[in-house]
């Protein structure tokens, strides 16, 4: 049985001009101990989806779906106290900017603290202790220094880090990381990505990676879903997807990557579907 | 051999100011950078935060005077800090910037936006300006409808397609692009480059390009130079630097850069499947 079973998602938003659709029915699974990438671009839907299983959308935003359970918890109908027991501890989520993830008047270390105080029901002494622990887990060196450290003093690649150990604190079984390593250098983000996917494996979480990079994808999914203007285009295993791509869009962000270029010219979205492109 | 564009050995650096304690530094972000650019090439300049590209572009796009060495354009030694570049020398060089939300005016029309470049560089009358800005827009791919519309009307894509338009008004030799395409989505990043690779065959332009990504690098450069921390470590031409990378640092951008090779993904799987005992799917 899966871990996250999501069927039907839309998500509306009300605008000025009438409503706006940017998740129209989705179908999505994770399996535990699965990697699920999520690839679309801006757009997509491929943040707004998960935002709306974490419940972070704002108030103009209407979230519907046919089913939405996590490891047999309905996430539609729950009171607020059931959500906070799972939302922020069951999954949890990292975002892009890792600095402007973490709140720039506390140091690091009170703001892991603070997650395992209030989540985890540690004392002071003992969150301090746990967060040096995971500083180190997620390769933060000299934890015990930074600990003190505010997000500023930090570089991205760091930031992320302190934004992961935050993520796993609480063990949870599903971690979702919004475009991870985005921000970040590539010589980063290869860090990045190898500690998530070790962390990953070490504690038997699922994870899903949303990502607009079919590099990133490649290098670290089990399953893909690819999805365009808030529809489903494919979903696949990581090397079918690769190999056999059965929807065009599919084929056709494959074939814009500049790497499989074959001619002098990328192929683009229009080259697959004409001008009025996809539906 | 006639340059386009020369460095020799620039370098820049940056000072500091310390506080009440003192505790001025200066900090070298360029550190004795070389190259020479022929007409209708592109060199592309890779780097990660920090190393010094965006410095350098700042350089040859004649926006930062440098604190060392000698920058040639069409084989003319330009000193900006002694002779204020004239018009015919700041037309030859044009830039584009990484975020085309950044790099437009929000309450300028397109239109204006494109010839104010004509304005300010050249005695065109007015309909002369109009007429060439209306065929700027329909030489990258925009139409002449979109003369009058603001730039929060354009998608990043199209916004950027007008940055590069702007850049084109004065008929530069050399077109400088620190990052045009990072901002963009997949699908819209090869639009932009098949643009670029046009406008450079049908107007003879040169191109110094900077960028962080290798695929992108691979496509569109003639030459290629690695810089870290302000050294350039290593340069040449694109084939012998993507068969061929000499400099450790260099081989660990390659060694980093997300692969979407089949044979590299199955082997992934392969391990990852071994690691569980058992078949992932």
């Amino acid at each position: 049985m899966a871990l996250l079973t999501i069927r039907n998602l839309t998500v509306k938003f009300a605008t000025a001009i009438g409503s706006f659709t940017a998740v129209d029915g989705i179908d999505a699974a994770v399996d535990a101990r699965e990697v699920l990438a999520i690839v679309g671009e801006s757009g997509s839907g491929k943040s707004v989806s998960m935002l709306a299983v974490m419940g972070l959308l704002a108030e103009t935003a209407t979230v519907t779906a046919d089913e939405m359970m996590f490891d047999g918890h309905d996430l539609l109908h729950m009171t607020a106290a059931e959500r906070r027991r799972i939302i922020g501890r069951e999954i949890t989520m990292i975002f892009q900017e890792p600095i402007a993830s973490l709140n720039p008047s506390f140091t690091v270390g009170f703001q892991i603290e603070e997650v395992l105080r209030l989540n985890m029901g540690l004392s002071r002494h003992a969150a301090r202790a746990r967060a040096i622990e995971l500083f180190t887990q997620v390769g933060i060196p000299e934890p015990q220094v930074k600990i003190h450290a505010y997000p500023h003093q930090m570089s991205g690649g760091q930031c992320q880090r302190v934004m992961i150990a935050m993520a796993i604190a609480t063990n949870p079984r599903l971690l979702i990381a919004d475009e991870p390593t985005t921000a970040l250098d590539v010589t980063i983000q290869k860090q990045i990505l190898d500690l998530l996917m070790d962390l990953q494996e070490r504690h038997g979480m699922a994870l899903i990676l949303i990502t607009h990079d079919m590099g990133v994808v490649a290098e670290t999914a089990d399953r893909v879903i690819v999805q365009y203007k808030g529809h489903k285009m494919e979903d696949a295993d990581v090397l079918s997807l690769f190999e056999a791509p059965q929807h065009p869009y599919t084929r056709a962000l494959l074939a814009a990557l500049p790497e499989n270029a074959t001619g002098d010219r990328l192929p683009t979205v229009s080259d697959f579907f004409g001008a009025e492109g996809v539906k | 051999m006639n340059y386009v564009v020369e460095g020799i050995d620039l370098t820049q650096d940056y000072h500091v100011a310390g506080g009440f304690l003192g505790g001025a530094k200066s900090v070298r972000a360029v550190n004795g950078a070389s190259f020479a650019v022929e007409k209708g090439k592109t060199l592309a300049i890779v780097g990660e935060s920090g190393s010094g590209k965006s410095t350098l572009a700042r350089i040859v796009a004649l926006i930062d005077h440098q604190s060392g060495g000698t920058l040639k354009i069409d084989g003319q030694e330009v000193d900006i800090l002694r002779k204020r570049p004239d018009h015919v020398l700041r037309a030859k060089v044009q830039m584009v910037f990484q975020n085309p939300y950044g790099s437009l005016n929000p309450r300028q029309k397109v239109g204006d936006v494109l010839m104010e470049p004509l304005l300010l560089n050249s005695k065109l009358p007015a309909d002369e300006r109009r007429a060439r800005a209306e065929a700027m827009l329909v030489k990258v791919g925009l139409t002449p409808e979109h003369f009058n519309r603001y730039p929060h009307m354009f998608s990043g894509g199209q916004r950027q397609r007008i940055a590069i338009a702007r850049a084109l008004m004065l008929n530069p030799a050399l077109l400088v692009l620190d990052e045009p395409v990072s901002a963009l989505d997949l699908s819209v990043q090869a639009q932009v480059l098949n643009l670029l690779a046009d406008l450079q065959e049908e107007f003879g332009l040169t191109y110094v390009f900077i960028s962080h990504d290798l695929s992108v690098i691979r496509y569109i450069a003639n030459d290629v130079m690695v810089m870290h921390k302000g050294e350039v470590v290593e340069q040449g031409s694109r084939a012998d630097i993507f068969a061929n990378p000499q400099h450790p640092y260099t081989r660990q951008l390659f060694a980093a850069t997300p692969e979407t090779d089949i044979e590299a993904i199955r082997q992934r799987v392969t391990r990852r499947a071994a690691l569980r005992g058992g078949p992932v799917l």
